[in-house]
């Protein structure tokens, strides 16, 4: 058994590889023929996938050993000097999860691809976009060390901004692909110093080397003011997740990178790219567990987000917006999960989220795909009649959110509640349970105004073909399923947990009364949304017209963006206004300067050399003079004086 | 006595001198060096070098200040009242001038050994001294300054008479 | 300071050292600031004749034992001989002034400038 386990763990390199040789033979060799394209694409997915799934039965048969020792696979790649780098997979609980996670969105994202860019002239671009986001987005999962996991971490940012921007030749998706790029590089910043400043104290990278060295005891001392060096270290670390989840206030990316194609909203957007701050986080958590400072502020942050996106979410008309505001909201949920403490309960609503967020945006697809591009959701209505398939996916993937059980976010999401105020949070419990309630009724009104009412005129839906529908229905049943992974005996619990070394790991048992409150929250904010825009029993138009500022706030984002704008032109701008005057003036006025001084000393040294002899004779007098100096002060005999005797060389 | 003398032509000729440098008017510059070497000769009567008094005044005041004046007179242009002036850069000669004056006088007056009377002299003239060391120790030299006269001669006439323009 | 000293003052070579100093320097300036060739001709025989002085003072100074009858005089025939070589000098300098002065119609030095080139 340990054998077969070994045997399939040194093959672990394999699942990025795949995608990676893929996406090579796209861009090289098939780029002409659009089929060939996709099929290398799609079975190299799903052979990675199959891989994956043979490594999660490998790991639970494993039991308790994987938890304890992960299998790390290293190969040194750098070592020159002192900075020794290695590459390598690492399988544990976690890493097998993400595995399995990624590979089975990425695959049914690129199966639907086949039906919803048919027609594309980007075709093999497409696929051979995705088996690079695919490749890196498992290599940076299976990382052993900070700077793998960071080149990936950036592979994966360009993937991004190459698929944000696929239809190039629109201005809008452009400049989204570069905002994603800019903004979650000023994350990277942060997590570039964060990983230098580890490297220069502890003399690694690699995890389960930094672990051993948090956890022993070391000199912590301050180094700004009663700020230690770990909750530096720490907050620089968390920059990167501050990008690139989408945490406030560098959230602005990813509403716009709806520009990108659905499938590529469903896959990056949604389920698994975003997820890489969070799955960073629980990485390197160690770090932030020996840092309380550092782990309140990611829950402060997380909460905010969360409830800041919600609230965002409710005034949104555009189908795909409500969506990505959701994401931003429940990834929230997953940074103030693990800001608490609750490792596991940030895991499984990453696991989860990856499932019902990817289908509903795949839904979304469906939608917009039926209906010629349209994306608000007041031009749609009364589409499950005629889109059926979608319309119920879409309806799992709604209850799922809304954290109704048996489906997958009552599970997790409750967890996460739970253990919010168990461990003494209780303002982010009340945050999370407001934003329950939320979520609840977006989610519903989304689906109630789209789906539901009376069809409009204009439109002929007609259902998607198989190629889209059969991923819809795959996900689907995993939104219902995902969540019962926590009820057998080696749950996920079991397998993803952090415990600081010397602890046994203790089953924790459902709160019924607190899973009780948030099923209620639930059910509230979809029959609220039900009365509003099924009903029509309340009316919305003068929900409106009684707060019209707050409408007026939410529908324009708290015009965070205007306010990055007016940032970068005044304070930006000011201050490299500064720098050119100080370019132009000091800079330049040096350069200018030392001209002007050859100039001058020329102009001056001019006049020694006139033509004239009586010129010639002056200077050689006053060099004698010159000499004479010299001989008598020089030889310091100013009290002697007996200068005679130097010039004639005596002595 | 001596001292008395040796004030008065001392004084005399360091002012000739000046003249010579600042007139503006250059007949007068050189009838105040011809002023000049004159006291310089009486300084060599003072000093016993009666021999050398006369040939100054023979060759330096009755010659060369002589040939000066002709100088002058045969290249003056414009007002002789202005014929001598300075040059736009006399502040910095009147400076090393000046510099260089400080620097022998500091060389002179600390030297101790050059703070010495004269001693007596047998007054005796001194033709026949100087005509025994001309003759016997400095015979090459003599020569050789009778052929340099000559030369000197020959090339003031070559170099006054001009280049005649060829037909 | 005695009044009465200044009587007794006698001269030492000091003094016509210094005297020689100051005709040197005098000539030194008149070749630096004057603009007339002839002028600047004049200052160097001031030079000369300051030099010629130091000769005469050192010998009569500081040779003043007599050997075999005769003083050695050495000092008066290098003055002698600076006095013949000052004269041929002027002679050809003087020519050359006027052969200058006969191509350029003018004795400015400023004007002969072609060193400068």
């Amino acid at each position: 058994m340990f054998k077969e386990m070994h045997d399939l763990f040194q093959w672990a390199w394999l699942i990025p590889a795949l995608p990676f040789l893929s996406f090579l033979l796209i861009a090289f060799v098939t780029k002409r023929s659009k089929g060939l394209s996709s099929t290398i694409s799609i079975l190299s997915i799903l052979t990675s996938l199959g891989i994956a799934i043979g490594i999660v039965y490998t790991v639970i048969q494993a039991g308790a050993e994987v938890v304890e020792h992960p299998a790390i696979v290293n190969v040194n790649w750098l070592n020159i000097l002192g900075l020794k780098i290695d590459f390598g997979t690492i399988i544990d609980p976690l890493s097998a999860m993400m595995l399995f996670v990624v590979t089975l969105v990425a695959s049914m994202v690129q199966i639907y691809s086949l039906g919803y860019m048919h027609g594309d002239k980007g075709w093999s671009r497409y696929y051979a976009y995705q088996s690079l986001f695919a490749s890196s987005m498992l290599g940076m999962v299976l990382a052993t060390n900070l700077l793998q996991l960071f080149i990936f971490w950036e592979l994966v940012g360009l993937c991004s901004y190459l698929l944000i921007g696929f239809w190039y030749f629109k201005v809008s998706a452009r400049e989204a692909a570069k905002k994603a790029f800019m903004t979650t590089r000023v994350g990277d910043f942060g997590l570039l110093l964060g990983m230098i400043f580890l490297y220069t104290k502890f003399g690694t990278l690699d995890f389960a080397a930094l672990s051993t060295a948090l956890s022993t005891n070391f000199q912590n001392i301050a180094v700004v003011g009663t700020v230690s060096y770990v909750t530096l270290m720490a907050f620089l670390v968390f920059m990167g997740p501050l990008g690139k989840s989408g945490q406030f206030p560098l959230h602005v990316w990813l509403p716009d990178a709806m520009e990108g194609p659905t499938p590529v909203s469903a896959l990056i957007h949604a389920a698994t790219m975003v997820v890489a701050g969070v799955y960073l986080v629980a990485r390197m958590y160690f770090l932030f567990d020996a840092s309380p400072a550092a782990l309140q502020f990611i829950a402060e942050i997380g909460a905010f987000t969360a409830i800041f996106a919600a609230s965002i979410a409710i005034a949104q008309n555009d189908i795909k917006r409500i969506l990505a505001y959701s994401t931003l909201s429940q990834l929230g949920y997953m940074m103030f999960a693990l800001g608490v403490g609750s490792f596991t309960g940030s895991m499984f609503h990453l696991m989860t989220h990856a499932f019902f967020k990817a289908l509903m945006f795949l839904g979304a697809g469906s939608v917009i795909h039926a209906l010629h591009e349209k994306q608000n959701i007041w031009d749609m209505g009364g589409l499950l009649k005629k889109m059926p398939i979608t319309g119920w996916t879409f309806f799992i993937g709604v209850l799922a959110i809304s954290g109704i059980p048996p489906f997958a976010g009552f599970f997790s999401k409750d967890e996460i509640l739970a253990n919010a105020l168990h461990s003494g949070h209780p303002i982010i419990y009340a945050v999370g349970l407001f934003t329950a309630f939320l979520t609840a009724f977006y989610m519903s009104r989304l689906f109630f105004v789209a789906f539901m009412g009376p069809e409009k005129e204009e439109n002929h839906p007609h259902e998607s073909p198989w190629s889209m529908t059969i991923p819809l229905m795959i996900l689907a049943f995993f939104s219902v399923v995902g969540g019962w992974a926590s009820l057998p005996a080696h749950n996920f619990a079991y397998f993803v947990h952090y415990l600081p070394s010397g602890q046994e790991f203790e089953r924790e048992a459902i709160d019924w009364g607190l899973a009780a409150i948030s099923v209620l929250a639930g059910v509230l904010g979809m029959g609220l949304a039900y009365l509003i825009y099924l009903k029509k029993a309340i009316s919305s138009e003068k929900i409106v017209a009684t707060f019209p500022m707050i409408h007026k706030v939410l529908k324009n984002k708290y015009y965070v963006d205007e306010f990055y704008l007016w940032i970068i032109d005044n304070v930006m701008g000011g201050f490299s206004k500064v720098l050119y005057w100080f370019d132009i003036t000091i800079i330049d006025g040096i350069i200018n300067g030392i001209a002007l001084i050859t100039r001058g000393s020329g102009k001056t040294f001019r006049r020694t050399s006139t033509g004239q002899v009586q010129t010639y004779a002056m200077v050689f007098f006053f060099a004698i003079v010159v000499i004479f100096m010299v001989f008598a002060f020089g030889e310091g005999q100013l009290t002697a004086l007996n200068p005679l005797a130097t010039l004639g060389g005596v002595k | 006595m001596g001292t008395v003398v040796f004030f008065i032509f001392a004084i005399l000729a360091i002012a000739a001198a000046w003249g010579v440098v600042t007139s503006k008017n250059i007949m007068h510059s050189a009838l105040y060096l011809a002023l000049s070497f004159s006291g310089v000769a009486v300084l060599y009567v003072l000093m016993n070098a009666d021999y050398l008094a006369g040939v100054q005044l023979l060759v330096y005041t009755g010659g060369i200040a002589i040939m000066v004046v002709f100088a002058v007179m045969l290249t003056l242009r414009g007002d002789v009242r202005e014929s001598n002036p300075e040059n736009r850069v006399w502040g910095w000669g009147a400076l090393i001038s000046t510099l260089m004056f400080i620097v022998l006088a500091v060389v002179i007056l600390t030297n101790a050994d050059w703070r010495i009377l004269p001693t007596a002299w047998d007054n005796v003239g001194s033709a026949a001294d100087i005509s025994l060391l001309l003759l016997t120790k400095f015979m090459v030299p003599f020569e050789a300054a009778a052929v340099l006269l000559t030369v000197a001669l020959v090339g003031a006439v070559i170099l006054a008479k001009g280049v005649k323009v060829s037909k | 300071m005695n009044l009465s000293n200044l009587a007794n003052l006698s001269v030492g070579l000091s003094t016509y050292l210094l005297v020689a100093a100051m005709l040197f320097c005098l000539g030194l300036y008149g070749i630096f600031a004057k603009r007339n060739m002839i002028a600047i001709l004049m200052s160097m025989e001031l030079m000369l004749n300051a030099v010629n002085i130091n000769f005469v003072a050192f010998n009569r100074f500081l040779w003043n034992q007599k050997v075999d009858v005769h003083y050695i005089l050495t000092g008066h025939v290098a003055a002698l001989f600076v006095i013949i070589v000052a004269a041929a000098e002027v002679a050809v300098g003087l020519a050359l002034v006027i052969a200058v002065y006969r191509n350029h119609k003018t004795t400015n030095v400023d004007e002969l400038n072609w060193l400068k080139w």
